[in-house]
């Protein structure tokens, strides 16, 4: 499936996926003809979704980013599937992640400020569905954000 | 902070899906020429909008099939630097992001692995031998869903 060519290839372009082309290519010790082959591949078989801008919420006004860590209730068995696509509803949720271990949802929720988290904690938070217990954690800094893959 | 009106609240979205798309496409589905598009992109970028770009890939299929978050707490607070365990735990390459929190933990760690034996080499090799570790809580992420925001 995926050879050393196309792991070089991702390599190079996660760590930098504004680069030209060209740019990639030479990284990758490719020909732009192959860069572009390889690349096509990687799309037609879903292993390359796409490149993405990452927002960048204080920038837009939102300062306060909290990671709330949901236990749901399981004696109800459709916890889960009442839970999420509420939470879904919220527009200040930008991420929904589901686990195994000890926390069963965690959100990640955006706000303008103090205030405003907690009129949105109490009004749209907390009433939702089937919420057996619920922690916050408050995010201080990004200290590694990218994301990338050990390819 | 930026004063957004519609179209840039739109431009804005499309960038975030999709960050290969040229002014000229961008114009074409908003209603603006290539040169006023590109200038409100140029606006919005000069403004700190993004704070970078991200090659989404199938993480699985490129042989990294489980996603960890560690709560991490540190042992001896005042006493151990942030600065040595922040230098070292972003210097390992399964660490995908480091956060800084308040709350239960100090900071949450994102971490990929192959499979759960490798987790547990990760684990024990680079993330037990960290200074200043304390306590470690595991959690197995089982599905994640990035939400558009309000946006």
């Amino acid at each position: 499936m995926l050879d050393d060519t196309d792991r070089r290839i991702l390599r190079y372009y996660q760590s930098d996926p504004e680069a030209p082309a060209s740019q990639l290519a030479d990284a990758a010790g490719v020909t732009p003809t192959t860069l572009s082959r390889r690349l096509d591949r990687l799309r037609d078989t879903g292993v390359l979704k796409g490149v993405r801008n990452v927002i960048n919420w204080p920038a837009l006004g939102y300062e306060v980013e909290v990671s709330l860590r949901v236990t749901l209730d399981k004696t109800q068995p459709r916890a889960f599937d009442e839970f999420i696509p509420a939470a879904r509803l919220v527009p200040e949720v930008i991420e929904i992640q589901t686990f195994l271990g000890q926390v069963d949802v965690r959100l990640s929720v955006i706000a303008r400020d103090m205030g405003h988290y907690q009129q949105l904690y109490r009004e749209q938070l907390l009433v939702l569905p089937h919420i057996n217990d619920i922690e916050a954690l408050m995010q201080v800094a990004r200290v590694k954000g990218q994301e990338t893959l050990p390819i | 902070m930026i004063d957004l009106d519609d179209t840039d609240r739109a431009l804005i979205r499309a960038l975030a899906k999709d960050a290969t798309r040229n002014a000229g496409a961008l114009g074409r589905d908003l209603g603006l020429s290539q040169p006023a598009c590109w200038r409100r992109i140029k606006r919005l970028k000069e403004a700190g909008v993004f704070r970078g770009t991200r090659l989404e890939v199938d993480a699985a299929a490129l042989g990294f099939g489980v996603t960890v978050f560690l709560g991490v707490k540190l042992a001896t607070k005042g006493r151990v630097s942030l600065e040595d365990f922040e230098r070292a735990v972003t210097a390992i390459p399964e660490v995908q992001t480091v956060e800084h929190v308040l709350g239960l933990y100090d900071y949450r760690l994102r971490v990929v692995a192959r499979d759960i034996s490798d987790f547990e080499r990760v684990l024990r090799r680079r993330v037990m031998t960290l200074p200043g570790l304390g306590n470690v809580e595991a959690n197995v992420l089982l599905s994640e869903e990035r939400r558009p925001g309000p946006i």
